[in-house]
């Protein structure tokens, strides 16, 4: 194993730990969705994505767009980790007058580029900052990461629809697909497989990856990059709670409270 | 204005492609309306910067938010009905609450649009948008103040919903019209009572006072086109001056230009207050004029409704 996937897979150990910290002590928040969707965001904060801590609002930085806004602990602990802001930052998340909001606000927090949270717009979002950067023949490129239960909102294909149509190469979602959602699985709740297939069908490169490989996301990221002419999605097939044995594949895990004694255990298990 | 504007449509048409000459960063969008809204004008001089979205105003909201976030002016338009009510809640979280510089210009408000009927007739728009917060909300009267108000828009940043007739519309203003947001146009003086309107109910609410002052009653029409932020200072003096008011608005009297000017009245200096308007029922099909007449949309109602808010001042000077 590379020097750098194992730097990635620490880091990746370490937002974790931030993220259940900060969710432990905000009483609330989303871990099950932020530890799936870890090692992608890993990859894209410390590895893919072109961006400046030091200057958020340099025009010609690689945005992203938590969608699935929800998970956001995960991106505020990479932003962090990032300097974007300082690490203390972290445990005001839900507190009244926080930069860091339940769901991502791109008018508060430095570094967050979409203010999200409503499932299936974010998406939208990306399509047109990549229509942008299209129309002033820009080099930045825009990554979304969606949520799976997201995929049954009718918006996310009016998105896709639109992306294919407007040939956007600048763009690449990436889906958390941990197969689990707040009532239930997705097979319980609304089938959305499969999922590759509809994608295709919808004019995307599509690949399938294991989204806690360090080295298929990099790889997957990679090529994605190389694509042109249409917009590129990789499906990540994640584990909701990833990283924590009693967390993970757990529906109650959405957005159930983390206590203290839930969190040591956790961190324990990380570690 | 050299030649006639036939209508308020066409004026944003218009007043889009000189923003397109003015502003490279200017863009459209459009929901497949793109004929009745006339953002094909933008369309045929600008195609580059002219972004068919189909029929899917959810994502076309999306995709203005995405614009504006990388510093574009989009101008996204569709009928009031799909923008308000069905892109609502993408208006809200993506466009409004991030305080994004997207314009929403929607078209085929209020009964007025006629026979496609009630699906099509937006009359609860108002309401809706003028409830989110950072929400500027418009209604121009006239194509004058229609050019006028979409330039202005142009170089306002903020989110802004602007909710334009179908019909064609005499002119209600020549070229020297001055505009500023937040304050209402005063398209008439007058002293018993005043009339405040919107939209297509300005010229019917100067006719209105053409018929009063044959009754010798002097009243101040008001034009409201700015229905957030409402021109409070003008709402309280007309209360003071004249004592009584009527509101006139092709839209729900619930929560429209008359919710507004009640919200305003009754939390400073409370007068009667008598709203014009569709009253809280849906709309059908009908030749436009028919459906005004049968909604009581017209002068004369307007009239009658001046009338009846003096006589309901008088009462409450004589229960004094």
């Amino acid at each position: 194993m590379s020097e750098q996937i194992q730097q990635l897979q620490a880091v990746a150990r370490d937002l974790r730990c931030l993220a259940l910290q900060m969710i432990q002590k905000a009483g609330s928040g989303h871990a099950g969705g932020s530890l799936s969707a870890a090692d992608i965001v890993t990859a894209l904060y410390f590895s893919a994505l072109n961006v400046d801590p030091q200057r958020p609002d340099w025009p010609d930085r690689d945005r992203l767009v938590l969608s699935k806004g929800h998970g956001c602990p995960i991106v505020y602990a990479a932003l962090a980790r990032r300097g974007y802001f300082p690490v203390e930052e972290l445990w005001s998340l839900r507190k009244l007058g926080s930069k860091l909001q339940g769901h991502p606000d791109m008018r508060k927090t430095p570094g967050i580029d979409a203010t999200t949270g409503s499932l299936g717009q974010g998406i939208s979002v990306a399509v047109g900052m990549a229509l942008a950067a299209k129309l002033d023949r820009a080099s930045y490129r825009v990554f979304a990461i969606l949520g799976c239960g997201e995929m049954q909102e009718g918006q996310v294909w009016e998105a896709a629809m639109s992306a294919a149509h407007y040939h956007l190469d600048h763009l690449i979602a990436i889906v958390d697909y941990n197969g689990l959602q707040i009532d239930g699985t997705n097979a319980q709740i609304m089938e959305i497989a499969p999922l590759a297939e509809k994608w295709r069908a919808f004019g995307w490169r599509v690949w399938e990856i294991d989204g806690h490989n360090m080295a298929e996301i990099l790889g997957a990221l990679a090529e994605a990059k190389q694509v042109e002419g249409q917009p590129a999605v990789i499906v990540a097939r994640t584990v909701k709670g990833k990283g924590v044995p009693f967390m993970e594949n757990q529906v109650k895990w959405h957005s159930s409270v983390v206590t203290k004694e839930d969190l040591e255990r956790a961190l324990a298990e990380l570690n | 204005m050299e030649d006639r504007i036939p209508n308020n449509r066409v004026a944003y048409g218009r007043a889009l492609v000189e923003l397109g000459e003015r502003y490279p960063n200017v863009v459209a969008l459009e929901a497949d309306l793109g004929k009745g809204t006339q953002s094909v004008l933008f369309r045929e001089r600008f195609p580059e910067r002219y972004f068919p979205i189909g029929i899917a105003e959810a994502n076309m909201m999306g995709i203005a938010a995405g614009l504006a976030a990388s510093g574009k002016i989009p101008f996204a338009s569709t009928f009031c009905v799909f923008a308000s009510m069905r892109a609502s809640e993408q208006i809200r979280n993506s466009i409004a609450y991030p305080k994004l510089n997207v314009k929403v210009v929607a078209t085929n408000a209020g009964i007025e649009i006629g026979p496609d009927g009630a699906t099509h007739q937006a009359i609860e728009d108002i309401a809706i948008m003028r409830a989110i917060p950072n929400m500027t909300v418009l209604a121009p009267s006239d194509p004058v103040l229609t050019t006028r108000l979409i330039h202005l828009v142009a170089t306002s940043d903020g989110p802004t919903y602007v909710r334009i007739g179908r019909q064609d519309t005499p002119y209600v203003y020549d070229g020297d019209l001055k505009l500023e947001l937040g304050k209402a146009v005063l398209a008439r003086p007058g002293t018993d009572v005043t009339i405040m309107a919107i939209g297509n109910m300005v010229c019917r609410s100067l006719e209105a006072a053409e018929i009063l002052a044959k009754q010798g009653i002097s009243a101040r029409v008001l034009d409201m086109f700015c229905i957030k932020p409402l021109d409070e200072a003008a709402v309280v003096a007309a209360a003071r001056e004249t004592g009584c008011a009527v509101t006139a608005e092709d839209h729900n009297i619930v929560g429209g230009l008359g919710g507004a000017v009640a919200e305003v009245l009754s939390s400073t200096l409370p007068v009667p207050l008598v709203r014009v308007g569709v009253r809280d029922t849906f709309g059908q099909s009908g030749d436009s004029e028919d459906l005004l007449r049968y909604y009581g949309l017209t002068a004369e109602k307007i009239a009658e409704a001046a009338q009846a808010s003096i006589r309901r001042r008088e009462a409450l000077r004589r229960a004094r």
